[in-house]
């Protein structure tokens, strides 16, 4: 065979590869359409080594979590506990993290964690955190994006469920969180449900956000009539001092929601005026009003967690506030409520309804200034329907939920019943492109797609049904997300990923933005952890009456100190210990037999505390959980607990024998 | 001959449109308020050190201070191996630059330095990076004169 046969071979089987890539085929799902990508594998793989293009940080749902995720590879990079206590490493279980789950409740270790916002500045997101609401116990968190770790929650006052929240606004002055449920006042709520009408409200909080800190505090509440509040978003450009709220239940009804709460054609969007709101608050217009919160922060200087129980709110009545609050008549129980790229079109999805409805902010602006009101509800005018509305979208599909913009012009929205992702004109008001999504899609997410400045090129679909997506587990499935190629023309399915806990709304940024400021170690040298061992020389057991504080060191690979005597039943033991490493990916873990708590993983520089009371007498051993270095298994040590009142002598060490020098210093005496 | 080699160019031309040649996303802005800067020490090869007698006591006490935090758990000041070698007479079997690039600059030197590959041999954990200045390497390295008695 010559060279040029060879060469000629080589191209007729590149040819037959090149026609076999090109070729759609009918894998898309059980339907055997052809909504699946030619080159979906090429598009996304990630190559061994290589990092993905986008961080897709995820909400974890019931399991009050955050999952992060790398975009296009659908790989889980990490999951972050919020709201929800984490064995895996000591969060919410250690003596640093526990007063994160602190709540005017009590302790609550778990939450249902349902919408992810990113910070923004000008509505372009700028990399610095992400928040995210609890909605059963009403909170919401601020999540690090440096250290990918919750820094903050604080938990919302007269709030029946935090749903509608934590969108922010376009400088990320403010989180929002408007209630699910309307309720009465905290501190005047033990009155009839069948009350309802007269005593219940729809309470609104404008959390503010420091610029530098990111500190949050409730600057006011909104005291709004008593409906549900679903979603919502803040203005961009020239209506970035609105944000609108979707409701429901504008029926009032307290029982049997599922048909009482659908009755009325029309539901509303509650447009507020925020920067009026904040007008009002300066003139004195707002009431204090007392309420018990908790407001928890992390320090990543003290290593440790701090809770406050705050005991008033300020609050704001609209009664004593005009031109601040406005109604938009939207159909059919709206659930998304979403604002273009612009700031001009407001895009309201009724669950129910058969068409979208699309506002303009202008004419919003017009027929408030001509008074173009259709009567109010309970003292909120009610604009003309017909005097804001830009157009409606005919017969996009069946129950629309979320919307979300590519930055070309074009909305792309999500429909439960008929299971599909719609791209549509929003000047034209157009439907252009449709695509399956398997199955029942319920959010989706746009790189950048809520703000000024979409990335674009993909679309996730997050699934509410998972059922044959992948090999079976059981009675319980993971959930099924999916990646949609948004380049082109039409939207190609690319691939299918499973996800932990039931991902509700997303959001993905570009990874250029987070990755060069990941933190790598926190440096031991400003560690001012009070129980903090900086160095072996500081290393020491303290006994103060029963409670008994060892102060130890990790490094690869001894605890010191590894051997402890002199502790006895009834004691309560808190092992601080400070991890000396200073180099990146080299955290220890700490763990002894029948804790009835969890493990600490300590990083490099950190100290964490793991209190411990011990339930037998006899030695007890303690280890490293966390691979750390050829002699990780060696990285171990025992504690010896006697009976109350045994006078076995606190001695402590590494490398020595204990109990052979005590006895040398009862000897000398 | 020619007409195959076209071949595969237009093929590869054809395979690139098709796969779609992945183009990352817009590269965004971002101000300088938003991005801190992140202090990270990696060591470049230090090739020169200059010492002086007698030695400087704010060294030796600085040496001190970063060898309780950040060594004194692995080395002892003494000839005692525990996870390192033990510090004595480290200055005379070893050049200053070889021990400031043993303690700023690890990676390379357990890459290339037959003495420190064969101490990691010997010990079987790998010598951290202290995230340690050179500036502070330097306190170190007179702290060990001092513990060889030097003057």
């Amino acid at each position: 065979m010559n060279l040029k046969s060879i060469i000629g071979g080589v191209a007729v089987g590149i040819i037959a590869v090149a026609q076999i890539s090109c070729k759609p085929n009918n894998k898309g799902g059980a339907s055997g359409s052809s909504e699946l990508a030619g080159d979906a594998a090429q598009k996304v793989y990630v190559a061994p080594g290589t990092h993905d293009e986008f961080y897709n940080i995820v909400s974890g749902g019931f399991n009050g979590q955050i999952s992060i995720i790398g975009l296009p590879s659908g790989r889980t990079l990490r999951i972050i506990p919020v709201f929800a206590q984490s064995p895996e490493n000591g969060y919410g279980f250690s003596e640093e993290t526990k007063p994160m789950l602190n709540t005017s409740h009590g302790f609550v270790p778990w939450d249902d964690s349902h919408h992810i916002a990113l910070s923004t500045t000008n509505s372009i997101h700028d990399g610095r955190w992400a928040f995210i609401n609890g909605n059963n116990t009403p909170r919401i968190a601020r999540i690090s994006l440096k250290t990918f770790r919750t820094e903050e929650i604080i938990e919302l006052p007269n709030s029946g469920g935090n749903h509608s929240s934590p969108f922010i606004t376009a400088n990320t002055e403010y989180a929002v969180a408007g209630t699910r449920f309307s309720v009465p006042p905290d501190d005047k709520a033990d009155v009839p449900i069948s009350s309802f009408k007269k005593n219940f409200k729809g309470y609104i909080s404008f959390v503010s956000i420091d610029k530098n800190t990111g500190r949050m505090g409730i600057k006011f509440q909104l005291k709004t009539p008593g409906v549900s509040f679903d979603l919502a978003r803040a203005g961009k450009g020239k209506s970035a001092d609105w944000f609108f709220f979707s409701t429901y239940n504008t029926e009032q009804a307290n029982s049997l929601l599922e048909v009482n709460a659908s009755q009325k054609d029309k539901d509303f969007i509650l447009a507020v005026n925020w920067k009026k709101a904040e007008q009002y608050l300066a003139q004195g217009k707002g009431k204090k009003e007392a309420a018990k919160y908790a407001h928890n922060v992390y320090s990543d200087k003290v290593h440790s967690a701090t809770s406050t129980i705050m005991t008033e709110v300020m609050t704001l009545d609209p009664k004593e506030c005009p031109d601040m609050l406005y109604f938009i008549p939207c159909p059919k129980s709206p659930h998304g409520c979403d604002v273009d790229p612009t700031g001009q079109y407001i895009v309201g999805s009724g669950k129910l309804a058969a068409v979208i409805p699309v506002f303009s902010f202008d004419k919003m602006q017009k027929a408030i200034a001509a008074k173009t009101f259709d009567g109010n509800f309970d003292g909120i005018p009610v604009l003309k329907y017909d005097a804001v509305l830009h157009g409606e979208v005919q017969k996009p599909g069946l129950g629309p939920l979320h919307t979300e913009f590519d930055g070309k012009g074009n909305a792309i929205t999500s429909f439960f019943v008929s299971s599909e992702l719609v791209r549509w004109n929003i000047e034209k008001l157009e439907v252009i492109d449709r695509v399956p999504t398997y199955y029942s899609v319920g959010h989706l997410s746009i790189p950048g797609g809520p703000t000024a400045k979409p990335w674009g090129k993909y679309v996730v679909a997050y699934n509410k049904i998972t059922k044959d997506r992948y090999l079976p587990t059981g009675p319980e499935l993971a959930q099924s997300a999916q990646l949609y190629d948004i380049s082109g023309d039409k939207m190609k399915l690319l691939l299918d990923f499973p996800t932990t806990g039931e991902p509700h709304y997303a959001e993905s940024i570009p990874a250029s933005l987070i990755e060069k400021n990941s933190t790598k170690i926190f440096k031991i040298e400003e560690n001012a952890h009070p129980y903090a061992a900086k160095g072996e020389k500081e290393a020491k057991v303290v006994r103060k009456g029963n409670e008994v504080h060892v102060y130890m060191t990790a490094i690869r690979s001894h605890f010191t100190p590894d051997n402890i005597e002199g502790i006895k039943m009834g004691d309560v033991v808190y092992f601080h210990v400070t991890n000396l490493e200073q180099d990146w990916d080299v955290p220890h873990g700490f763990a002894i037999r029948g804790a009835l708590n969890a493990e600490l993983l300590i990083m490099p520089g950190e100290t964490q505390t793991l209190k411990w009371i011990p339930t037998k007498v006899g030695v007890t051993p303690m280890y490293c959980t966390d691979f750390c270095s050829a002699l990780h298994q060696e990285m171990q040590g025992y504690v010896r607990v006697s009976p109350a009142g045994s006078n076995v002598p606190l001695t402590w060490g590494t490398g020595k024998n204990p109990v052979a020098e005590a006895e040398q210093k009862v000897a000398k005496k | 001959m020619k007409t195959s080699l076209l071949t595969i160019a237009i093929v590869t031309l054809t395979l690139w449109g098709c796969g779609g040649a992945s183009q990352r996303a817009e590269k965004p802005e971002t101000s300088d308020s938003v991005l801190q800067q992140q202090e990270e020490v990696h060591g470049t090869e230090v090739k020169e050190i200059a010492l002086t007698n007698p030695l400087s006591q704010p060294m030796v006490d600085e040496g001190q201070k970063i060898y309780d935090m950040k060594c004194s758990s692995c080395h002892r000041l003494t000839d005692e191996r525990l996870v390192g070698p033990g510090w004595l007479g480290v200055t005379k079997r070893r050049k200053p630059t070889w021990i400031i690039n043993m303690i700023t600059n690890v990676d390379m030197m357990l890459e290339k330095d037959t003495e420190a590959q064969k101490l990691l041999e010997q010990c079987l954990v790998r010598m951290p990076n202290q995230n340690i200045t050179e500036k502070d390497a330097r306190s170190i390295l007179e702290l060990m004169r001092k513990n060889d008695g030097e003057k």
